[in-house]
């Protein structure tokens, strides 16, 4: 059974928002309506998007950490919001594992919004139903595109590849590797939703550098002075010697 | 949560329908064994049609919590997970034998289909009757149940919550009966006095016990699993909107503590202590007026004491 979902390395990301705005374009854009804005250019703007970027900081000053976390529908494999929809409007598909609303089914009860954890649906104020991201299902199957860009419209934007798609029932896919090699780890384990989404969480980069690579050990002058000049044919210990 | 008034009017208004309508048929059942004077028929039907005022008016509020309410029908779709969708059912089903029963009632068509051992005479109405008796618990359950069965709404994810509404629905619905009995039914009224006291008095034991629960409840989830960071210092800095979204309407309250815990002693006052000294001063309908007007802020209070996990991910804006 094929499930897909995004993976988010937390590691990568850097808050530049570029998925939330590719995500509003492709999905605004679509076949079914516009995730409606009110009042976009007015003190207080809001409207319906699938993804928010959302800012934590983590520590205490002056040891803080910048944490960018990237928040969607995680297409639970045990979704809350589907069981309760009155109308069947919700439903999570077999083949693929994706979480998807019926706008012409949705009756705006609102019901789903209050059964998921995460806050992940959001009402179309204008349209009147329950919105969320669809993994750009209008998108991924397409194949009048090319190959690779049947990809979420969030992951084509990332600058810093920080989103992976993928089937994460399939363990040599990229995303269950990236799980298992990563840490990937869910949101709220503890209300058993088992989020397909999978977030990598941050890592320590650390360089070790050794006191005889500061100091040039293998300098034979032992004095700052022109260095022998190497022939062209020789190769380069490093740039500075180099032609 | 955010408190609609949709569903503040839908959940008081059916209740009171149903208790009324429980309390109609309590008396026909004692009065059917001999221990009740029998009443008029015209105090049921009377009764009966208020309580279908109820449920009419209740389901005309529940159409304003919807983005779409032509589309209302669909809702029948999925009684088999969802408890929202068996409410939709029940509750026209519930109104149509309250209506049945009443029509009967007023009509004075009412034949004797079997006589039990005891000799106690079994009609039309006594089968309506039984029939909506089971409807209106079922929907007090299904009501209940939408708020109780979401697992991580802690407040709301307890048997006392559907527990209370059957007592806080029970309680509002004996004393409006004991008001109606008060110009239909004078001989009846004593006793529906002592049971809307009797509701009352065990709603408020109810109500309390989920306010003590729900004060020593430690939340489930916090930061660190919202977003898997484990470290005892995470604030958040910026939610991805400046001007508000969806989710910062609909599962905050937008009030002080201050002013929820005022609501509080306002409900527990007006839905508990004052009809309670009313009804034993006689003061039917003052008692079921200030009653109801309560359980407008305790369901108000019902919903705004929710703390929906999802407010994890809003509590900066930038
Ligand atoms: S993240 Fe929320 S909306 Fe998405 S599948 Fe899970 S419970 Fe449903
Ligand atoms: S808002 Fe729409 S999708 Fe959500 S529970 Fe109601 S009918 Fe179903």
């Amino acid at each position: 059974m094929t499930q897909l979902a995004l993976v988010i390395d937390l590691n990568v990301c850097v808050g530049c928002h570029a998925c939330v705005t590719s995500c509003k374009e492709w999905n605004t854009s679509g076949q079914a309506g516009p995730l409606s804005d009110f009042n976009p250019y007015g003190a207080n703007p809001t409207g319906t998007f699938f993804n928010r970027v959302q800012t934590f900081e983590v520590g205490e000053f002056p040891n803080t950490e910048t944490v960018h976390f990237p928040k969607s529908c995680l297409h639970c494999e045990e979704p809350p919001c589907v069981p309760v929809c009155p109308t069947g409007a919700s439903y999570k598909r077999a083949e693929d594992g994706i979480v998807l609303v019926d706008y012409d089914k949705c009756i705006g009860c609102k019901y789903c919004s209050w059964a998921c954890p995460y806050g992940a649906r959001e009402i179309d104020e204008q349209q009147k139903v329950m919105k969320k991201c669809t993994l750009c299902v209008d998108r991924i199957y397409d194949a009048s595109l090319p190959e690779i860009d049947r990809k979420p419209a969030c992951v084509k934007a990332c600058p810093t590849s920080a989103r992976l798609f993928g089937d994460v029932h399939d363990p040599e896919s990229e995303v269950s590797k990236a799980i298992r090699e990563s840490g990937g780890y869910q949101l709220m384990p503890e209300w058993g939703t088992q989020p397909a989404n999978h977030y990598l969480p941050r890592r320590k980069t650390q360089l070790r550098i050794h006191e005889d690579e500061l100091v040039r050990a293998d300098n034979p002058l032992k004095v700052d002075g022109k260095l022998p000049k190497p022939a062209k044919a020789e190769p380069s210990l490093d740039d500075v010697t180099s032609w | 949560m955010h408190p609609a008034f949709s569903v503040i009017f839908l959940t008081t208004l059916i209740g009171v329908g149903q208790g009324l309508f429980l309390a109609l048929f309590t008396v026909e059942s004692y009065s059917a064994f001999g221990l009740l004077p029998p009443q008029p028929s015209r105090f049921y039907a009377l009764g009966s049609a208020v309580a279908l005022g109820f449920l009419v008016a209740g389901l005309v509020a529940s159409f304003f919590h919807l983005g779409h309410p032509e589309r209302a029908w669909r809702s029948a779709a999925k009684w088999r997970t969802s408890w929202l969708s068996r409410e939709v059912i029940v509750l026209p089903a519930f109104m149509g034998t309250v209506c049945l029963y009443g029509a009967a009632h007023f009509s004075g068509f009412n034949p004797v289909l079997a006589t039990l051992p005891s000799g106690a005479p079994v009609n039309v109405t006594a089968m309506l009757g039984v029939a909506g008796t089971v409807l209106a618990f079922a929907l007090f359950v299904c009501t209940g149940m939408i708020y109780a069965c979401l697992r991580f709404l802690q407040e709301w994810h307890t048997p006392l919550t559907v527990i209370n509404y059957i007592l806080l629905g029970g309680a509002s619905g004996f004393v409006l009966a004991c008001a109606l009995a008060a110009v239909a039914a004078q001989e009846v009224s004593g006793f529906l006095g002592v049971w809307a006291m009797i509701l009352t008095a065990l709603a408020f034991i109810g109500r309390v016990a989920s306010l003590l629960r729900n004060a020593r409840l430690r939340p489930k989830s916090g930061l660190r699993t919202a977003i898997g960071i484990k470290h005892p210092h995470i604030a958040q800095k910026a939610q991805g909107a400046m001007g508000g979204s969806f989710n910062t309407r609909e599962f905050f309250h937008g009030r002080s503590a201050a002013f929820l815990k005022r609501v509080k002693w306002v409900f527990l006052l007006l839905v508990f202590a004052l009809p309670l000294g009313l009804l034993a001063g006689g003061f039917a309908s003052a008692a079921f007026f200030i009653q109801y007007l309560g359980l407008i802020a305790e369901r108000w209070f019902f919903f705004a004491q929710a703390n929906h996990p999802q407010n994890l991910y809003y509590q900066a804006v930038s």
